[in-house]
């Protein structure tokens, strides 16, 4: 088992959702966050006060997957949530040791 | 202007005296009667410059703050109000609007403490002759005068203040500065004494009987604030209310020193769409404020009131272009802070200037006070966290000292108003400009050194009592929590 965390541009999370659905990957979890990149940020102004805002609002998803869909989810993800424009994010993937699905105790693969 | 009362008791004198001579000299000098369509405008009037303050000026403050401290600002704008309203009627009328004796040219006595002698049936004068309204209406509305004031000061130190030391701070500010200043600029005798007292000295016939008269006529000129006396115009409170409330929010600024983090954490306001909404219900009451300030409903009312519309128009334009140009993006904030300078500069001149002229006032307002918070705060480095000074107090000298220039006829203006040439009615006098600019200067240079003398001894008593600063942590965990137990927005 494999977790996909991936950090995207908050627009594109419903074409993401799109995406993995139609591969299907039919749970994800997802998180609002903020991130200082290579997009660096915006300067905001407030009559004579200018604020460099270095952090950027991303959404985080998190997928867990049977490690023979890892690779379909990535590319489901790179292709959904690619705008070609530095910002789009990133694809971390690590390893899983276990799962449970709280409602009826089944585990690993059958809870995913 | 807003006025002064006179009880017209020496005309009711007058009145019972005639009846026993005869009618037709009874219906000459019978008293007059508040007209309904006055006392209602008046109430109205009161009621909108009570919504400036809250909501409008609490919204406008509290969405610039970070959220941490919103209920802080809301609190202290609303405490300000009620106290005030309750210190207005125990002795804060009376001082500012009622013959001080030997102190009558700063402030006024204790006559009327807890409104002694006022009921329903008492009337005050307004700036027809003839024309008087309720005293209760009066005082209520300058009641809201006097309560807007100190509350505008609570922008220069937010984020900062204890609320003990703020409450403190603004009772010993209102009695000792907003008071006195008051009495200075908006008391005086009203026009039927002025009229009533030229009338004997145009009647006097012998030597005698004219120097008699014309002491009369002295003595009711002299029954007047010191710098009313001066011939400073001051319709609606540029001096009053916003040159007074600017300069003590810079001495309170910079006494309390700078905000923890200022320049180096972000600041910025938590919420632009309140302080969008608190502007615009600012600009709504200023209506009561300006032509309210007329004290009846007539053509000057109606001029107030489009000055309060095209000066306010006029600054947001200048302030959101100026910035676009310098800074490179129109910024809602920007316009609506434009919004509140060419409402500031064009209070004094409202009922003065003309149309054409408040315009000019606005536009220069709104980028003057653009540079006063963009350019010269950051220059000095004084902390005025909302900016009361970069648009109260620089709006309002630009608006002082423009009055005494708008107000001439030769611009469009109203004139300056004369009620002993003919006696009984209202004309203008000969406008002479370096008498009435510099009327204007010597207003605004006693209000500048009244307040802010006279604030930084306040803030020092305060500072040893009670100490005008919460601690480092209670600032870092915000006012909300820290001073009152409890967060603006639980989500």
């Amino acid at each position: 088992m494999k977790i996909v965390m991936a950090i995207i541009k908050p627009f594109k999370l419903e074409e993401v959702r799109d995406a993995l659905t139609s591969i299907g990957v039919h749970g994800l979890t997802v998180t609002e966050v903020k991130g200082y990149g290579r997009q660096k940020g915006h300067t905001e102004i407030y009559r004579g006060a200018e604020y460099a805002v270095s952090f950027l609002p991303k959404i985080k998803i998190e997928v867990a997957v049977s490690n023979d869909l890892v690779a379909k989810v990535i590319e489901a993800v790179t292709g959904a949530a690619r705008t070609g424009q530095i910002g789009d994010g990133k694809i971390f993937v690590s390893s899983l040791e276990k799962a449970v699905r709280i409602r009826t105790g089944e585990t690993d693969g059958d809870a995913l | 202007m807003t006025f002064r009362t006179t009880l017209r008791a020496g005309l009711t004198g007058l009145a019972l005296a005639a009846t026993s001579a005869g009618m037709a000299l009874a219906q000459t000098t019978a008293a007059p009667v508040p007209n309904k369509g006055d006392t209602a405008f008046m109430m109205i009037c009161t009621i909108l410059v009570l919504l400036m303050t809250i909501p409008g000026l609490a919204l406008f403050y509290g969405g610039l703050v970070r959220s941490k401290n919103m209920l802080s600002v809301l609190t202290q704008v609303f405490a300000i109000v009620c106290i005030v309203c309750l210190l207005w009627v125990f002795y804060g009328y009376s001082l500012a609007f009622t013959n001080g004796g030997g102190l009558n040219d700063y402030v006024g006595g204790f006559s009327k403490a807890f409104l002694r002698g006022v009921d329903a049936n008492s009337n005050v004068a307004t700036f027809s002759n003839g024309v008087v309204i309720p005293e209760f209406v009066y005082i209520c509305f300058q009641m809201t005068f006097a309560a807007i004031t100190p509350a505008l000061i609570v922008g220069a130190f937010a984020e900062r203040m204890k609320f003990s030391a703020l409450v403190l701070f603004m009772v010993l500010w209102v009695t000792f500065i907003y008071l006195p200043i008051a009495h200075m600029v908006w008391y005086w005798a009203g026009p039927d004494a002025v009229g009533d007292a030229a009338k004997l000295l145009a009647a006097a016939t012998d030597a005698t009987a004219k120097a008699a008269a014309q002491a009369k006529l002295d003595a009711v000129n002299a029954d007047a604030g010191m710098i009313f006396q001066w011939g400073a115009l001051d319709f609606a409170g540029g001096t009053v209310v916003h040159i007074n409330a600017g300069i003590a929010g810079l001495v309170g600024c910079v006494l309390l020193g700078k905000r923890i983090g200022y320049g180096k954490e972000l600041m910025a306001p938590h919420s632009l769409t309140m302080t969008m909404i608190g502007a615009a219900l600012l600009w709504v009451g200023w209506f009561g404020f300006n032509a309210g300030s007329n004290l009846e409903a007539n053509g000057t009312a109606g001029l107030a009131m489009i000055n309060t519309f095209v000066a306010t128009a006029a600054a947001a334009v200048a302030w959101l272009f100026v910035e676009w140009a310098a800074k490179g993006k129109p910024s809602l904030l920007g316009m609506v802070s434009g919004a509140v300078a060419g409402l500031v500069a064009v209070t004094p001149a409202s009922g003065f200037g003309g149309p054409m002229g408040c315009i000019v006032l606005g536009l220069v307002a709104g980028s003057v006070c653009f540079v006063f918070c963009s350019t010269v705060k950051n220059a000095l480095g004084y902390d005025d966290s909302l900016d009361v000074f970069g648009i109260h107090c620089v709006g309002g000298i630009l608006g002082a000292l423009a009055t005494g220039i708008l107000v001439s006829q030769d611009l469009g203006g109203a004139g300056i108003p004369d009620y002993a040439s003919k006696p009984g009615e209202l004309t203008t006098a000969t406008y002479v400009f370096g008498t009435a600019f510099m009327a204007q200067v010597k207003a605004v240079l006693l209000t500048i050194v009244w307040s802010g003398v006279g604030s930084f001894i306040l803030y020092k008593v305060v500072d040893v009592i009670v100490g005008l600063r919460i601690s480092p942590d209670a600032e870092r965990e915000g006012l909300d929590i820290a001073e009152h137990g409890e967060r603006a927005y639980n989500m």
